[in-house]
């Protein structure tokens, strides 16, 4: 068999191809967005981008109820938007297999929070499987599929960023034909979900419960490893790895399956050791249904609630000792934060946005990197879609104190996930707030997915571009201003207007992102900074543009000057708001 | 002859710098030489210009893709200044490879802080073996400044027990044909740097 180095996101994918699975709909959000491209490149798969993670598991139950085995895939916060169905799907079961991926994001490498999506098993009541590394990703993945056909289930499969992120050597398998089981079966009573019908499925959910719970005590992924009769180590995912390396002699119960737990099992490795430990990232999820069995275990009192675990936490907490591993420099490093790339076309508009000394209600996306010093272009950023209802509800509240001093900022595919529907709000109860999208063309943060205003479908195929313009204009909304944002004046000029019209206001900054391929920018010549002509006045560093910098002791006859500015031609491209903003047209 | 123990690499500098491809290379090569092999990195914000690091640990069976803290044996900068950020993970022996290219973080380039001074000779003072070369400088004579990565590839590999051969059909893998000869000369500018 074919032996590769695979991430977890690739194995999943590969998975999923070898489970004969041809259908999928996901919305892109790190760490998961991989498993859907990668997915995509496989022949006779049908993979879709939905405009949000609702929609997509939605598009998921349509494609199960028809038959056939389906997929949707999201990061954890994802799992929010879609939950109102997974809630109920978990009622209906499905006719052909429906397995839902939620990419977890311990320590928030890229995400605003750190929610544990285990919790969600066990409040939806739907099995979850959860792999360890690449390799247990694919296969896993491929039990997800028999298990929802098995116990007519939808199935969680949850991955974290070390899971989906980190490579290793994965074992290939010949794929399954795909089977063609897709046909109309109409079943009322089963998949309409008034009250009589839910009560009646409300009791199946029970009783699959029940089965899941037996099908738990031999799954064969739940396994025992006896060495160390002393001390026994029950934990899952990623962070048995962790634990394997810094205590191979003690004993372990690695758990495959999430939820339900096998109770029996638990019970018996319980009997096998004498001290337990829970080794679990985030919620005591394991630890608290351990402990209501009256079995006795230490989890997070020593263990941290926070963050992801490393070998050396483990190590640390279970031996008691502190982190005693020193850096024999301690001078301060400068950080090394992300910044917007050089000619990003966010950075002019939020450059001008600062200068109206607005409340600005920020979103999801590269943009919310603005909220760093010194464009500080963001005071708030919750999840996707917010910045419209907050923009609108802060205005409202504040009334004639706040008129012509909120606005709501949202990239184009975030819009088009979530923003619509509080922009319609927004004209329906008279918003007086300023609304800014800003178009780069794509969804650039996670790596220029396609979405419904680009063109193109994940496979590849044109299709209809929604014209933003048109949209926001259907939604009732009256003063509308397309921008370049990359003219600093126009968009001043732009935004001043607009925070003085009384109503809801919105205006399209447009300009691809600059590493879009399709958009095809030639980057411009890079430009330089006239030593003679320089003042040193750092006006052009506000723009936090990753060439230019500024060195001290060049000074000039006849000037205060205390020093000047540079700009590094190797990756500057020439955008050009360098030299807008520069008073002594020093940079050309 | 395959090491049954666990090897820790680190892999650390700026977002854009080939770090990853990088990682994934070493990996290949460690595959192909007989070993199991796990990596870790993180994507995400981390592309827009931050600081980007990559564990590799290979050995006959590895469990954690991230290593401890106090257990890497190579650290492999593809920036100076970045090889000071990540010293608590090193041990005591390790050898490191850095490209002693300077990229200015945002508070340095604005005057707030400043970049350090005589990193190179701070590390020789306190770890045996540390190679320090301009890694760009030598891509840019194999024919493309992107190249390195590989450049810095080429030095890491005299520290580790894998074939040259080896090393050389992974880098023809990993790159288009027309790259391949660029590549493998960077390579060869590394060993010899």
């Amino acid at each position: 068999m074919k032996k590769l180095l695979m991430s977890g996101n690739e194995a999943i994918a590969r998975g999923v191809y070898e489970a004969g699975v041809r259908f999928a709909s996901a919305y892109p959000g790190t760490p998961s967005t991989e498993i859907m491209e990668e997915y995509a490149k496989y022949d006779g798969v049908y993979a879709e981008w939905a405009p949000n993670e609702k929609v997509a598991v939605e598009v998921a139950i349509g494609a199960a109820l028809g038959g056939a085995r389906a997929l949707a895939v999201m990061k954890h916060v994802g799992v929010n938007v879609a939950a109102d169905p997974i809630f109920t799907v978990s009622y209906t079961g499905i006719e052909g297999a429906l397995v839902i991926i939620s990419a977890d994001d311990p320590s928030m490498h890229s995400s605003q929070n750190e929610q544990d999506n285990r919790n969600y098993a066990k409040f939806a009541k739907i099995p979850m499987l959860e792999p360890a590394d690449p390799q247990e990703a694919k296969e896993y993945v491929k039990l997800a599929f028999e298990i929802s056909e098995q116990f007519d289930t939808p199935v969680f499969f949850r991955s974290t960023t070390r899971v989906s992120h980190s490579k290793s050597v994965v074992m290939l398998s010949d794929p399954l034909a795909p089977r063609d089981k897709n046909t109309l079966t109409r079943n009322a009573g089963k998949y309409v979900m008034v009250p009589v019908n839910a009560r009646v499925r409300r009791v199946e959910v029970e009783k699959r419960q029940q089965a899941l719970k037996e099908f738990a005590e031999t799954f064969p992924e739940n396994k025992m490893e006896i060495n160390n009769p002393e001390v026994g180590i029950i934990t899952a995912g990623m962070p048995y790895n962790y634990a394997r390396d810094v205590f191979p002699e003690f004993s372990y119960l690695k758990l495959g399956m999430v939820y339900p737990l096998p109770e029996k099992l638990i019970r018996e490795f319980a009997s096998k050791v004498k001290k337990i430990y829970v080794v679990e990232e985030l919620d005591p999820y394991l630890e608290e249904q351990i402990k209501a069995m009256g079995i006795v275990v230490t989890g997070k009192d020593i263990f941290p609630y926070t963050n992801e675990f490393d070998p050396g936490i483990i190590k640390n907490a279970i031996n008691g000792n502190m982190d005693t591993s020193l850096s024999p420099y301690t001078d301060p490093l400068a950080p090394r934060p992300p910044n917007l790339c050089p000619g990003c076309p966010h950075r002019g508009l939020f450059y001008a946005l600062k200068k109206s000394k607005a409340y600005v209600h920020g979103d999801i996306g590269c943009y919310t990197l603005s909220y760093l010093k010194p464009l500080e272009g963001l005071h708030s950023c919750i999840c996707m879609g917010a910045s419209i209802g907050m923009a609108h509800g802060m205005s409202k509240a504040l009334g004639e104190k706040g008129k012509g001093k909120v606005v709501g900022v949202i990239g184009d595919s975030t819009f088009l996930h979530s923003g619509i529907t509080p922009l319609l709000n927004m004209v329906y109860n008279n918003s007086d707030a300023l609304i800014i999208i800003l178009d780069n063309s794509t969804t650039a943060m996670t790596g220029m997915q396609e979405h419904p205003a680009t063109g193109y479908t994940l496979l590849g195929k044109e299709s209809k571009i929604v014209d933003l313009k048109v949209l926001v204009s259907a939604l009732g909304v009256e003063n509308i201003n397309v921008i370049d944002p990359n003219n600093i004046h126009e968009a001043r000029v732009a935004i001043k207007e607009a925070l003085a019209f009384g109503g809801p206001s919105v205006i399209i900054a447009q300009k691809p992102c600059v590493l879009f391929k399709r958009a095809n920018i030639k980057p411009q010549p890079s430009l330089r900074v006239d030593p003679d002509k320089c003042e040193g006045c750092k006006a052009c560093l506000d723009l936090n543009c990753p060439p230019i910098s500024w060195k001290k002791g060049i000074t000039k006859e006849g000037s205060k000057r205390k020093g000047i500015s540079f700009i590094d031609e190797t990756i500057c491209n020439g955008c050009g708001l360098c030299a807008q903003v520069c008073k002594f047209g020093a940079i050309g | 002859m395959i090491d049954s123990k666990v090897k820790s690499i680190l892999f650390a500098g700026v977002g854009g710098q080939g770090i990853l491809r990088a990682s994934d290379i070493m990996c290949m090569a460690m595959m192909e030489a007989g070993y199991d092999v796990k990596k870790s990195e993180v994507h995400g914000m981390a592309q827009r210009g931050g600081c980007v690091t990559s564990h590799v640990r290979y050995g006959t069976k590895v469990y954690s893709p991230l290593a401890e803290l106090g257990s890497i044996e190579i650290l492999i900068s593809f920036e100076k200044m970045e090889a000071l950020r990540y010293l608590k993970f090193l041990r005591k022996d390790a050898s490191i490879i850095v490209n002693t290219e300077e990229i200015y973080p945002p508070a340095v380039n604005m005057g707030d802080s400043t970049y350090p001074d005589d990193v190179i000779g701070f590390l020789k003072n306190h770890y045996g073996r540390v190679v320090a070369f301009n890694a760009a400088e030598l891509a840019q004579k194999a024919g493309n400044i992107k190249a390195a990565n590989v450049v810095l590839l080429g030095a890491a590999s005299k520290l580790l027990n894998v074939e040259i051969s080896v090393w050389e059909s992974v880098v023809r893998q990993s790159f288009p044909q027309k790259l391949v000869k660029l590549n493998l000369d960077a390579f060869q500018m590394g060993i010899a740097a």
